[in-house]
């Protein structure tokens, strides 16, 4: 376990719901915090949220009655996928976290790799375009990612309802339905590795969009790489570094890096131009 | 050092966007949404 990014992803964890009295109160957060959007998926109905979920801002503007073309939110998601690309997934997402920890639960079965499984990672970027842009854009009010699968938001309402019993009086069919969906995603993750992450997150697809070019990035050198397929094996999230180190999937959690036998794998914001694998085989 | 202009160059506009935003009072309307408990989001619907 990488000690670093575990301490990072709690922090982060923390500082996303700083609002610890929210917890104990089951109030919300209402300070100015909430003008701004936060970099990973954490419900603003959190009691312990101090920022703005940029899924639910951006659905927010994408539904209203009158359409306002959601700059400010869409700044936030360029800037951070600019600079950080998925390594919000790997480092700062609550979520993230929480289906970390899941996974660290023993369980009988551990699996990471099964068929269908490439397949399903397109459905993150149906989700982006049907419940996040184009069913909002098409009914009013109707935020479908936040109404119908977002499991975080399921755990601020059970957070919330703790505490409110006329908020537990109005919980319904819609409530089941998300429990439903938090419970395979928490049963997913006692067997796969961020199983939301791989195969529903939107925001993870978009910032997927940004791996390629984003200032902290991999680099694979390609003259010191013996072809060993240790970072391949090692990968929780089915990445070959060899073959793709700035995949869209990579969420810079580092295993490669540190697997790596002949420290052919870099990751950071300050490698430049590195060799191409195919480059190195042609030559050779 | 070329490999970092693109994503300079993004982060800026994401500098920009969230400046545009600002001028047009966005960040008033997502803490109006994000102050109040989101019924949709909580399961409410």
């Amino acid at each position: 376990m990488d000690k670093r990014r575990f301490s990072i992803q709690a922090v982060s964890a923390l500082l996303h719901n700083a609002n610890l009295k929210g917890f104990l109160t089951g109030k919300i957060y209402q300070g100015a915090g909430k003008n701004i959007c936060v970099p990973g998926l954490n419900c603003y109905s959190c009691p312990g949220a101090v920022g703005a979920c940029p899924i639910g801002s951006l659905q927010g503007f994408l539904s209203g009655l009158k359409f306002r073309f959601p700059y400010y939110v869409l700044g936030f998601l360029i800037f951070f996928g600019a600079l950080l690309g998925r390594a919000v997934c790997g480092f700062l997402c609550p979520f993230g976290f929480f289906q970390e920890l899941l996974h660290k639960i023993p369980f009988p079965i551990k699996k990471n790799s099964f068929a269908g499984d490439r397949q399903l990672r397109w459905v993150k970027y149906a989700v982006l375009l049907l419940m996040v842009v184009i069913l909002p854009l098409c009914f009013a009010l109707t935020p479908f990612f936040c109404k119908y699968l977002c499991p975080a938001g399921t755990l601020s309402g059970i957070l919330l309802a703790v505490h409110d019993s006329m908020l537990r009086a109005q919980l319904g069919g819609i409530f089941l339905w998300k429990a439903f969906v938090l419970a395979v995603v928490i049963v997913g993750c006692l067997i796969v590795f961020r199983p939301f992450c791989k195969y529903l997150c939107p925001l993870g697809a978009i910032y997927g969009f940004f791996n390629r070019i984003a200032l902290y990035r991999m680099d694979l050198d390609a003259d010191r790489c013996v072809s060993c397929g240790k970072c391949k094996k090692v990968c929780q999230m089915g990445v070959d570094p060899v073959r793709e180190c700035n995949s869209a999937e990579c969420i810079r959690c580092g295993d490669c890096v540190r697997n790596c036998p002949v420290n052919a794998i870099h990751m950071g914001i300050k490698y430049g131009q590195a060799k191409k694998h195919s480059e190195k085989t042609t030559a050779l | 050092m070329k490999r970092n202009i693109p994503c300079m160059l993004l982060a800026s506009a994401g500098v920009v966007l969230i400046g545009i935003g600002i001028a047009l009072g966005q960040p008033g309307q997502v803490l109006m949404k994000a102050v109040r408990i989101c019924m949709e989001c909580v399961g409410i619907g």
